[in-house]
């Protein structure tokens, strides 16, 4: 039964996606402040403190100002960071101290539906946040409407990769200090090595076929080709590995929270 | 007769080599309150688990209000309240908020959900609180609360684990007065409890398992009738002469070195001659209870 893909997954999923929809609307003074501040924060650093050094970066032929080259990375980042950080701690903490899921599973809920709505709702995040990075963004001039308007669904699409991993680590952990591992091996290379703050091709050879296997990889080159409004075919094959990418880890986090839930 | 809510025939579920639940068969009536005890690790929890789906069977059947819990698991769910026995309220929501989010997931329309809501906040006395955050409860409003929110979805079958475990004996009384209440008006109960007082005041019926199997069955009056009597007597500090005695007198004594129990005392005479021959205090005639049952059925050593 283990590893297939779950049939226990009805509508009622968006039941455990409303819960925290109704959490977050409690505290979102808070939760806005984040996607709102962030972006000033690496504008200010990077634009004022780091531009003057770094100067123009040559992307696929164009000269772009460093804020340009960056703006769809901090967008790229904050959509992971919401969604992987949502399944990791949050849900850990759901699960193993407010045995929230516990509760859950004494209602007509499924497990499966439970952690739908999870993976569901930390998309949902990663899209809010995205959106609301965005609009600061747009202030400043640095992304290409209406092309840029693409990175909505797209926050959707790699949130729910990031939130299937990070839900997949929670079905993993023994404690909550364990997420350090996946965060110190995993996240925090991609945050670097991903084409996020430089372009991947001064990279060597080998780390650039390295970096295709990461998804964040994959995320800024989608997310920065909208924002500056210059589409490939060959982007094709980035929004296919995302999709296959969550294709691959939802079942296995559905079957590993199985295992460690189900006893 | 009606169908029985609750059917199990040879339920069981094993971990490995370990027989947690090991072939238990029991029913349980409409409008019972039945009782499962047990002492720790006897498999309570593990049974009332089976009973609401969260854990899967090993072997046997079990059927709820006459359906199989393997085909129609959800189904069943929707008709069923349950009251863990860990606290998981949800800190992350206020009292009132607790009862709206948890509706939802039996899909109880909005407005009929908050009509409930505050009439189970009424029931329980917590209308006051409506708003308050989980943290700011006292155990027994926790516990109240929790039992508010079992029974949101109008259970036909309401499963507690341990209800009253933890509280002081006000709120004890408290949460037994509603659980009388709710009998009365016909709900079907499931117990389980580590207080045979409890037991013996709200239970109609009930079973002693201990590893995993059934010891007895019964009425609890009936119980403590067939097992230890109507009255037992308890010796401080017996001597030797007295233990001659009970044995010539073949009494039915059960001898924890420091003490003795004496059961099924049906008259005083024993207890006479005993207060008058043997101790001059340290001798007492007193009701025989569930726990004298529960304690002669399942020893007196420790379980972890």
């Amino acid at each position: 039964m283990n590893g297939v893909w779950p049939k226990q997954i009805s509508r009622r999923f968006l039941r455990v996606w409303q819960r925290n929809f109704s959490v977050y609307r409690m505290t979102w003074k808070i939760n806005f402040l984040p996607p709102l501040l962030e972006p000033l924060l690496y504008l200010v650093a990077f634009g004022i403190g780091l531009q003057s050094l770094v100067g123009a970066v040559r992307f696929q032929g164009q000269t772009l100002s460093y804020m340009t080259f960056i703006a769809p990375a901090l967008l790229s980042v904050t959509i992971m960071y919401n969604a992987f950080f949502e399944t990791s701690y949050t849900s850990f903490v759901r699960m193993y101290y407010q045995k929230t899921f516990d509760a859950m599973l004494a209602t007509p809920l499924t497990l499966e539906e439970i952690i739908t709505g999870e993976i569901a709702w930390a998309a949902t995040r990663s899209l809010i946040a995205a959106a609301l990075m965005l609009t600061v963004i747009s202030f400043f001039g640095l992304v290409h409407y209406p092309q840029t308007l693409w990175v909505i669904p797209l926050s959707l699409l790699g949130g729910a990769a990031f939130a299937a991993i990070g839900m997949f680590f929670t079905g993993l952990v023994p404690n909550i200090e364990t997420f350090n591992l996946p965060i110190f091996l995993f996240i925090t290379p991609m945050f670097l090595f991903s084409g996020t703050f430089f372009p991947l091709e001064n990279l060597p050879g080998w780390a650039q076929v390295l970096a295709q296997i990461l998804p964040l990889t994959h995320l800024v080159n989608l997310a920065r080709a909208f924002t500056l409004g210059l589409w490939q075919n060959r982007l094709w094959g980035s929004l296919l590995y995302l999709v296959v990418f969550t294709l691959i880890f939802f079942p296995l986090a559905v079957a590993r929270m199985r295992r460690r839930l189900i006893r | 007769m009606t169908e029985p809510v609750v059917e199990t025939e040879k339920l069981s579920k094993f971990y490995g080599d370990f027989k947690a639940v090991d072939g238990i068969s029991f029913q349980i009536g409409q409008g019972e309150c039945f009782g499962l005890l047990g002492p720790n690790g006897a498999g309570k929890t593990t049974t009332i688990r089976m009973l609401y789906g969260y854990t899967p069977l090993s072997s046997g059947s079990l059927k709820i209000f006459g359906r199989d819990i393997r085909q129609d698991l959800r189904a069943v769910k929707q008709h069923i309240g349950v009251c863990q026995q860990e606290d998981n309220l949800d800190p992350d929501l206020s009292v009132l908020q607790n009862l709206l989010v948890f509706a939802r997931y039996f899909d109880i329309p909005r407005a009929l959900a908050r009509q409930r809501a505050e009439e189970l906040l009424r029931f329980f006395a917590l209308e006051g609180r409506s708003g308050a955050n989980i943290r700011e409860l006292s155990g027994g409003m926790k516990r109240r609360l929790v039992l508010a929110r079992a029974l949101l979805n109008e259970p036909k079958l309401l499963i507690l684990d341990e209800p009253t475990t933890g509280l002081d004996p006000q709120s004890r009384h408290q949460v037994w007065e509603r659980l009388e209440e709710l009998k009365t008006r016909g709900l079907t109960i499931l117990l389980t409890s580590h207080y045979l007082e409890e037991a013996a005041r709200l239970c109609d019926r009930l079973i002693i398992i201990d590893h995993g199997r059934i010891i007895v069955e019964g009425a609890p009056a009936e119980l403590v009738a067939r097992y230890v009597g109507r009255e037992v007597i308890e010796v401080v500090a017996p001597t030797e002469e007295m233990r001659d005695f009970l044995k010539r007198q073949r009494a039915d004594f059960e001898d924890l070195g420091h003490r003795l129990v004496v059961y099924n005392q049906n008259g005083d005479e024993l207890f006479i001659h005993l207060a008058k021959d043997f101790c001059r205090r340290g001798c007492t005639l007193r009701q025989a209870t569930l726990e004298d049952v529960f304690l002669r059925l399942t020893g007196r050593e420790l379980r972890e």
